[in-house]
């Protein structure tokens, strides 16, 4: 079917500033098939269901809105890690900021010398599990990621990682656009732990491949950049095999569009996955988590936990969906999507679906939206807290139930006080 | 036999519930057919269609216009796609938009003058019309208050209102309760100044058709201040092959008024689809309170998926007075596909709306269902109760969006969506829309059966009931309340649905 016309017009202006990375045969038939893809489907425009709460338009435009570069004047996050420091600069690759890529149990490669290889392990990886993900739903954004991306990551991790990968993206120009592709392979067993932080440009469009074999984990954590005026685009597909784990966490706190998609298909019998988020803005912030998790194989679990403070105007989406496919028994499946609104110009939009074609399942979803509950405040003025702390104390409490899904302490702890900082700063 | 008798239970669904959706999806009872003589417009839809169904109806010029206005504009519209049901593409041209029994070419002066065949219909149906009006003798009918209840009842045939009961008591009472094309004719300024007030003509691609071509319907008006003396009900058949049935009810209630209205339906089994595509309209002014319940058996086609109505309904009311109230209840059994929404637009402060429904899906039926609910005004409250259930390869989608404008301050609203699979051949789903504009609302979506009201719970509990005695309780006991006001006809179809338990259910 013809694309309507705006969405054409939104299409060719994008494309007409981009041309094909050259690269190695599999690079080049990987990004000839996904520029069929976004020709195909066209890129999104406000006018489609999936775009309904979010106007995609500033992720679409051929040139990137300006973001000033903001120097939050703190120790950067993550700083008291033992990691291994991979560093992008407004979407390049910066050798000598970043560690040495060698480590014991993962092969680090980058996707720009990867690339000109004629054969790759990536091969099979990149842009394939995209490609998976355009079904039922489509994702030309993440289509456009693979056909232009010419920088990224590529980690196979074949046993257990002795310390977690940190990617940093710093954000240099306030007119960069940057545009970053990983793939990560977790092989039977192995252990890996990802996190990545930074606002990384003025407008950042991010994929993350992640295929995870028989009894492998992999942890995903991630602080999204204070640099209030970015945009960013970020999909995370990944695959699951039979008893495998796949845990993610974004912690959110600033910026003017954020659109984070995450698309699981759990394969293998006995697979988990969790993915959680906490988000705290105000002003003309606005935050979207889109979630497809797909069900496809015995007694696999699957919990998604979303929670949003929202003051000032600030707006979050949340669009969930749990679809259990005919055979998938036992599964289990759980949802959650809860703001908190400060104030009454804030808003929530919310839908959380599910699509279930097996008796034997237990799914719930629940969605919540209110203000802060006078009565605990007056519970915990009463007992000599001040009005300030006692509503600090009831957002943390809010939002306990997304951190909880951290499992490491330190980091954890790290991005506890991020959040207490946050609250500091809107005081007074 | 039906495919839900060799189909495998899962450990923990009540028997109870299997054998209450055996029986319901089981032998279609409403499947034969009146022998009657029919008088057809010709097939198919064009502006001469349009004219003719008016001039059937002895319309006034300005609603030929309107609905000139309204199939012009359909012409322009296309089918919508998006809910989950899957259907062969419509003939429009293919269908009878209007069919009369012949013996109602001159329109019957009371009830004595119809046609004995069309009042057998009726009583066959456990309608009866005449005489017997009070409930006696009904299946049923010995749980009812010794001297009977009254009910009032429209009843429409393929395209026509064969007649309607008790219009001189309620006429007494100052209640108006007619055929929609009567109204038209002698309540000319009421029809005007409400008709597509809620239901706008260009809403949607089947309202827009419905505006076009309704042939009838039932029209209400409660005068201010009067509780209505008796249940209003309408009963549509669907007779004729080929027929599309397009009817349009219209319900206001002025200031400080009550009413509540019923509406069935059925329809022979025949290897054919048919359409159905109403629209109801419903006004509360202040004060007012609507409860409008709906038994929908249409007859679902057979376990392959041959056959059956398709059911597209555009159902929404409009409390647009301060403190007025609407309540839909609806009991889903019927019909090949559903697409249908009561929905409630909450523009008076402090004004109520509620939607209990309970969607069977059997065989191969398709049900996507579900409501609004847009607060506008202040203090305004909301509560959805729906149930799904599916059984054998149907599919039931739950739709609904509940939405806090800015200004709609300390709005509450409270959705439970549960959802049963009898099988494993069949599917459930969940697409609801949040909007919250504002903090001091509370919106909460649950589907977790333990999330029910805490204070209810406990007051359950604290009684001696066990923790999902006292669910079950505080769930059903919202439909119970609004299923008990139904008439006997409907009890016992509606007390074996009340039956479902809600164990092994999913979100």
């Amino acid at each position: 079917m013809a694309l309507p016309q705006a969405k054409q017009t939104i299409t060719q202006e994008r494309l007409a500033g981009l041309s094909l990375p050259q690269g190695g045969k599999w690079a080049s038939a990987a990004r000839t098939d996904a520029l069929a893809r976004v020709q195909a489907a066209g890129l999104p425009s406000a006018r489609d269901e999936y775009w309904k709460f979010t106007n995609p338009i500033s992720l679409t435009s051929a040139e990137p809105d300006l973001a000033a570069v903001f120097d939050p004047q703190e120790t950067p996050i993550f700083g008291d890690l033992d990691r291994l420091k991979i560093v992008f600069v407004d979407g390049v690759f910066d050798a000598e900021a970043s560690d040495d890529l060698s480590l014991d149990g993962v092969e680090i490669t980058r996707l720009s010398e990867a690339a000109q290889a004629d054969i790759h392990w990536a091969k099979d990886l990149y842009g394939a599990l995209e490609s998976n993900g355009q079904v039922p739903v489509q994702r030309p954004l993440a289509a456009l990621n693979t056909a232009f991306a010419t920088d990224g990551v590529l980690i196979r991790a074949t046993g257990k990682v002795s310390k977690p990968i940190s990617l940093i993206y710093l954000h240099n120009s306030e007119s960069s656009d940057a545009i970053l592709h990983h793939c990560v392979k977790v092989e039977k067993g192995a252990d890996v732990t990802v996190i990545e932080s930074g606002p990384a440009a003025a407008r950042f469009n991010k994929v993350m491949e992640v295929d995870i074999a028989d009894g492998a984990a992999f942890h995903h954590v991630r602080a999204q950049g204070r640099d209030h005026e970015r945009r960013a685009v970020t999909h995370t597909f990944a695959r699951l095999g039979e008893e495998s784990t796949f845990k993610s966490f974004t912690l959110t706190a600033n910026g003017v569009m954020t659109r984070n998609e995450c698309v699981i298909e759990l394969t293998g019998d006995n697979a988990i996955a969790h993915v959680a988020g906490a988000a705290v803005g105000d002003g003309d912030f606005h935050h979207d988590d889109t979630v497809f998790i797909t069900h496809d194989a015995l007694n696999c679990e699957s919990r998604q936990v979303f929670k949003k403070v929202l003051r000032n105007g600030a707006t979050g989406v949340f669009q969930g969906k749990i679809l259990v496919k005919e055979g998938a028994q036992k599964t289990d499946g759980y949802q959650i999507s809860q703001s908190l609104l400060l104030d009454g110009d804030s808003q929530f939009l919310a839908k959380p679906e599910l699509e279930i074609y097996a008796d034997d399942v237990a799914c719930s979803h629940g969605s919540t939206s209110g203000a802060i509950d006078e009565e605990a405040l007056f519970y915990l003025q009463s007992r000599g807290v001040s009005k300030d702390d006692a509503q600090d104390l009831l957002v943390l409490a809010f939002l306990a139930e997304a951190l909880e899904e951290i499992e490491d302490e330190t980091i954890a702890d790290d991005l506890l006080g991020r959040l207490q900082n946050w609250l500091a700063r809107r005081r007074g | 036999m039906s495919v839900l008798d060799t189909t495998e239970v899962k450990e923990g669904v009540d028997q109870e519930t299997v054998d209450a959706v055996r029986e319901v999806g089981g032998k279609y009872k409403y499947g034969w057919e009146t022998e009657i003589e029919m008088d057809y417009a010709p097939k198919g839809v064009n502006p001469d269609i349009v004219r003719l169904i008016s001039e059937k109806n002895e319309e006034p010029e300005w609603m030929t216009e309107w609905r000139l206005q309204a199939f012009a504009r359909w012409e322009k519209m296309t089918e919508p796609e998006w809910a989950m049901v899957d259907y062969p593409k419509i003939d429009y041209q293919d269908v009878y938009y209007y069919a009369s029994p012949k013996s109602m070419a001159e329109k019957p002066k009371s009830l004595d003058d119809v046609d004995p065949k069309l009042l057998e219909t009726y009583k066959k149906l456990g309608i009866p019309l005449k005489e017997q009006m009070i409930l006696a003798g009904v299946e049923g009918a010995e749980d009812a208050p010794a001297e009977g209840r009254k009910v009032a009842v429209d009843a429409v045939f393929d395209s026509v209102s064969v007649g309607t009961t008790f219009q001189a008591e309620l006429k007494k009472a100052g209640v108006i309760f007619c055929s929609i094309s009567e109204a038209i004719r002698e309540h000319p300024e009421l029809v005007k100044k409400y008709l597509g007030s809620v239901v706008p003509v260009t809403d949607n691609y089947f309202a827009t058709l419905n505006s076009a071509v309704f042939s009838d319907g039932s029209f209400v008006y409660v005068p201010p201040g009067v509780r209505c003396p008796m249940e209003l009900s309408t009963y549509f058949r669907i007779n004729a092959e080929n027929t599309g049935q397009f009817e349009r009810t219209l319900i206001i209630a002025d200031k400080g008024s009550y009413v509540s209205y019923l509406e069935g339906c059925t329809a022979p089994m025949r290897d054919t689809n048919q359409l159905h595509a109403a629209v109801v309209e419903l006004v509360a002014l202040e004060d007012a309170e609507i409860k409008y319940s709906t038994v929908q058996n249409w007859y679902p086609g057979d376990e392959n998926g041959v056959g059956g109505i398709y059911n597209f309904v555009t159902k929404r009311a409009d409390c647009r007075g301060d403190r007025s109230k609407v309540m839909w209840t609806q009991v889903e059994t019927g019909s090949a596909v559903t697409w249908k929404y009561p929905s409630c637009i909450l523009r008076g402060n402090e004004s109520q709306g509620e939607f209990y429904s309970i969607a069977i899906a059997n065989n191969m039926q398709q049900a996507d269902t579900g409501t609004k609910m847009v607060h506008l005004g202040k203090n305004t409250k909301s509560r959805i109760v729906s149930k799904g259930i599916s059984a054998g390869k149907a599919q039931n989608t739950y739709r609904g969006l509940v939405s806090m404008h800015p200004k709609a301050q300390n709005g509450r609203n409270y959705t439970q969506c549960d959802s049963l699979l009898i099988g494993d051949k069949c599917g459930a789903h969940t697409v609801p829309y949040i909007e919250v504009k504002n903090n001091s609302s509370r919106v909460e979506h649950e589907a977790t059966t333990s999330k029910v009201d805490d204070d209810q719970l406990f007051y359950c509990r604290q009684r001696g009931m066990d923790e999902e005695e006292a669910v079950a309780l505080v769930v059903n006991g919202f439909c119970k309340d609004v299923l008990q006001a139904l008439p006997m006809e409907f009890a016992m179809e509606a007390q074996q649905l009340v039956a479902i338990s809600l164990e092994g259910s999913v979100g």
